[in-house]
């Protein structure tokens, strides 16, 4: 790694500090029905809706492990290069709460599905590796409902059940940019997959912070504290930035920091304790009776190999190879599947280059202000790939195109019949334009009689006028050589 | 027919097929004479009149071919049934209604018998007299005030006293066979995965398992052969091939190895047991069976395992007990208060004490002290029983240290109620069959019990073991009715 790596510090007088962060990432399976019962999982159904005898835990009731939500935990773990455990085992965590109707939850303590693996994340300063220390499955416990009532608390069950992954990354994380880059690849890996939809705004992937601070250069780790479930990017860094502020004044002030569990306050942008170690829960671990062990075959694991799709590391590999984007264009056109489809898409039948440019500049500032995800943008890849011809064989200059790209945003239209029916197609017949510049020299006798006499920066003025008068339609390369030889 | 009641299942199956009694007359004769029993306390949801009524049905077009026609039955209480109250003998389940049905009572419906009532049974199966039952004690029939053994003495007592023809009931660590023994009937626990666990109440996991309880071995045979099924809805259910448990039952038992345990002679073994088990060798012996001497080393640390191993999963099923979702709630003045209240007020002393045993244990710092040493010791008696079989076939041994004892006998002396169960508990650890059939009687009168423990997936070899026995043993109940005016 280069020695001017731009470090995240926090400095005080005589001190600069290090913050070490690791993170749980809690990612929803994408799965029509719950870890071990056949309710659906769909999003947003009125309360109680998709509750089985399993997930409200009536007398007598038995998980059974959903077989696809297995197949996404190690198709994620195969995504994350990791190593699948050919045997693991659910356990029950032991706790009460109100909208946990078993008492406990089903998860994977000692012996999980996926153990060490890593993330790749492109740093503007270049790459660094994350270590994943594990993945498990487990189930999601329901909802709590608060503020409905002055009075009860209300519960819903519809999550209660749901599968999970739990992500533990390695303590390898060093800045809130960091988190930044290992979430959104975390989540651009598990996308391609199709093992997890990433929607931070349904829950669907959601994070545990683990925060601790040192003095620069020292080796040890501090005492760290776990921030709980936090649900958006932006919030992660923000919690991270104040928590790692809170701990470096304790230390400054000679204080200690105690190893607890804290809450994010979005509102007042500030962490909370939560409970103190001496608090925390005793979940009396110990393996669910009611499931055997997982078990899974070799050759179980090679078939889900085979499903595995080119991931984000291995096409950006690609494009640079194949279509010679630069590094940094590859990491913004690889960064979830679905540009990196409509990219391939595009350049089947158009210039690489041009399409690129035109996906991210264009395209992606103009679907950013219509806060559009790129399967929803109004233009298919098709019609951008129009437009790119259309450019690239002189029918429009690149100015005029972006009028015909604003039209095209209004509507999936073809940039063919918009060109036709705004009469924006470009002037390139040399007689035609032969008499409009005759008609601006005409117009303009004194000014091209000074650039005769040798003022020809001049020049730039009549290409103007001429493009002006014709509307920016004009030829600029056709403009030039006949001005040239008029003048 | 005034001695329909005094039928076994088998004469019972056999008279509706033949038309010379229908299941109205059957279902009449057992609701009249469990009406008349009340005294014993064996039922704690009665559901008679729906039960004549579905009986009627049945009788308008019978269909015969099914292996229980009309047969009325009452079932232990631990066995969720559609629309039917289910209690688990607790107060904290006092008022559920299930929405569904177990596996294990559908098997039996669909094979066309009809449900009587639910039958008492320790709360949560947790007991080894019917002493812990919300619900109150169960009379035992062969003496007033003589518990009928648990946990599923309601079973028990109305099997003895003919107030169902048959029944079923659980067996975590005795629960079938111990009762089975001090009433004088046969009981088998199968092997652990050979009955679905859907929709029983959970007591402990890994130990619990549904099995019939009967007049004799072939009744049992019959119902094993009805309740025994694979299910994809218990994840613990084994996909094995069974047998026609009674088609294929034989009293021909010649040349069978049967081992006799010597850690089984325990300290201050009763003499009448000692006598009984020496009985049954010569039973056994005269059926042409061998005798083998055979050691399971582990034997005096079953009883400590179990009362880890159970307490600890028990702790955790019957979290969900919270008055939350169902059943039984206490008002509170915030969710811990509501909790705590609801599950002081609603669980019995017993499974209080066997909630805290089971936490403590789980707990960090305890948890490698006993429940992972227990696991261990688990593995070892499980071993020690695959050692044995590579030398016998069965292994025979009393089915309980002592006869039936007097209600209160034992209610403030928990380990001396635990010893109970000392005969029974390793065939649990070890996820093997057992069956207890009646063999003998004590100086009292009362019924004395024989365990025979077989392999893994072999309940057709100690079925035919006992039904050889039970012919030489020709063993005839002592029940005066004392309890009907």
């Amino acid at each position: 790694m280069s020695k001017d790596k731009p470090e995240y510090l926090i400095n005080r007088k005589d001190n600069q500090y290090e913050v070490v962060i690791g993170l749980e990432v809690h990612a929803q399976v994408t799965s029509e029905s719950k870890l071990f019962s056949t309710s659906s999982t769909k999003f947003g159904a009125e309360p109680n809706t998709q509750v089985s005898l399993v997930d409200a835990a009536f007398p007598g009731m038995l998980p059974v492990i959903n077989e696809f939500c297995v197949k996404q935990a190690i198709k994620t773990g195969i995504g994350l290069k990791a190593k699948i455990n050919k045997r693991s085992v659910f356990d029950r965590k032991n706790y009460f709460y109100a909208d946990l109707p078993q008492g406990y939850q089903i998860s994977q303590f000692k012996d999980p599905i996926v153990g060490e693996g890593k993330v790749i994340l492109d740093m503007p300063d270049g790459q660094k590796e994350v270590g994943i220390e594990r993945l498990h499955l487990e189930q999601d416990a329901g909802k709590s409902i608060h503020d409905l009532d002055p009075k009860n608390t209300f519960v819903d069950l519809n999550r209660s059940g749901v599968a999970l992954m739990e992500i533990v990354s390695k303590p390898d994380l060093r800045s809130p940019d960091e988190v930044n880059a290992y979430v959104k690849k975390l989540r651009s890996i598990m996308r391609y997959l199709g093992t997890c939809d990433g929607n931070m705004q349904e829950g669907s992937l959601r994070a545990d912070v683990n925060v601790s601070v040192r003095r620069k250069g020292i080796k040890e780790f501090g005492t760290r504290c776990e921030i709980k479930n936090v649900n958006s990017i932006k919030f992660m860094q923000m919690a991270i930035e104040y928590e790692a502020n809170r701990q470096v004044d304790l230390i400054e002030d000679g204080q200690s920091i105690d190893q607890e569990t804290r809450l994010f306050d979005i509102k007042k942008n500030e962490t909370r304790s939560m409970r103190s170690k001496e608090d925390a829960h005793d979940y009396r671990y110990f393996p669910d009776p009611d499931l055997l062990p997982l078990e899974v075959s070799d050759d179980f694991i090679e078939k889900l190999k085979l499903e595995i799709p080119e991931l984000p590391d291995e096409k950006k590999k690609r494009f640079i190879e194949k279509f010679k984007v630069s590094p940094y264009e590859a990491t913004i056109l690889v960064s979830d599947n679905e540009t990196s489809n409509y990219f391939e898409n595009v350049i089947k039948k158009s210039d690489v280059k041009l399409a690129t440019n035109w996906i991210i500049g264009e395209l992606f500032a103009a679907l950013n202000e219509k806060n559009l995800e790129i399967t929803e943008s109004p233009i298919s890849a098709g019609n951008l790939s129009k437009l790119i011809n259309l450019i690239k064989d002189g029918t429009i200059s690149g100015k005029i195109a972006k009028t015909v790209f604003e039209h095209m945003m209004e509507g999936d239209k073809d940039p063919k019949k918009i060109v036709e029916e705004k009469g924006l197609k470009q002037e390139s017949d040399p007689k035609a334009l032969e008499t409009l510049i005759d008609k601006v020299i005409d117009d303009n006798r004194e000014k091209a009689t000074e650039y005769k006499s040798g003022k020809v920066k001049l020049f730039g003025f009549f290409v103007g006028q001429v493009m002006k008068v014709s509307g920016g339609k004009a030829n600029p390369q056709l403009v030039n050589e006949i001005l040239k030889k008029k003048l | 027919m005034s001695d329909i009641t005094k039928q076994s299942l088998s004469e019972l199956i056999k008279n509706i097929k033949d038309k010379k009694l229908s299941s109205t007359e059957v279902t009449k004769a057992f609701v009249e004479r469990s009406e008349n029993s009340k005294d014993l306390n064996a039922y704690v949801t009665e559901d008679f009149s729906a039960a004549i009524d579905k009986a009627k049905k049945f009788d308008e077009n019978p269909n015969l071919d099914l292996k229980l026609p009309g047969i009325p039955m009452a079932v232990k209480d631990l066995f969720c049934t559609k629309n039917v109250k289910t209690t688990a003998g607790s107060k904290i389940l006092n008022n559920f209604i299930p929405t569904y049905e177990s596996t294990v009572t559908q098997n039996i419906w669909n094979e066309g018998a009809i449900l009587l009532g639910k039958l008492n049974c320790d709360e949560f199966a947790m007991g080894s007299s019917n002493e812990t039952s919300f619900f109150g004690c169960v009379q035992n029939p062969i003496d007033k005030d003589l518990v009928p053994g648990g946990s599923s003495g309601g079973s028990s007592s109305a099997v003895a006293a003919q107030l169902t023809p048959i029944t079923i009931g659980t067996d975590t660590g005795g629960s079938i066979r111990q009762p089975a023994s001090f009433t004088g009937i046969v009981g088998l626990k199968p092997t652990y995965g050979s009955c679905s666990r859907y929709g029983i109440v959970a007591f402990a996991s890994s130990l619990d398992q549904a099995g019939p309880m009967a007049q004799n071995v072939r009744d049992c045979a019959l119902l094993h052969e009805v309740i025994s099924s694979y299910d994809e809805k218990d994840s613990t259910s084994i996909d094995f091939k069974r047998n026609n448990y009674v088609k294929e039952l034989t009293n021909n038992i010649k040349g069978k190895k049967i081992g006799i345990p010597k850690e089984y002679r325990v300290d201050a073994m009763p003499k009448e047991i000692e006598d009984l088990w020496k009985k049954g060798i010569d039973y056994v012996k005269d059926c042409g069976a061998e005798i083998i001497d055979i050691s399971l080393p582990h034997t005096n640390y079953a009883l400590p395992t179990y009362y880890i191993v159970a307490p600890a999963e028990a702790s955790s099923n019957l979290a969900r007990y919270d008055g939350v979702k169902y059943g039984f709630r206490a008002n509170g003045e915030n969710l811990i208060d509501m909790y705590e209240k609801t599950r002081s007020e609603g669980f019995g002393a017993e499974v209080q004490r066997r909630i805290m045993i089971g936490t403590y244990v789980l707990s960090s710092g305890y948890y490698d002290a006993y429940y992972l040493k227990a696991q261990k010791v688990r593995k070892l008696i499980k071993n020690d029983f695959d050692e044995a079989y590579k030398k016998v076939d069965a292994i025979l041994t009393p089915s309980t240290p002592s006869s039936a004892f007097k209600i209160g006998e034992k209610t403030n002396d928990p380990v001396s109620m635990y010893l109970n169960d000392i005969f029974t508990v390793p065939v649990n650890l070890a996820g093997l069959p057992g069956i207890s059939i009646p063999a003998g009687h004590d100086a009292k009168g009362y019924p004395l019990g024989l365990q025979i423990i077989g392999k893994a997936f072999d309940e057709q070899n100690i079925l035919n073991i006992a039904y050889a026995m039970e012919e030489k043993i020709n063993f005839k109940n002592k029940i005066t009715d004392w309890w009907i005016k």
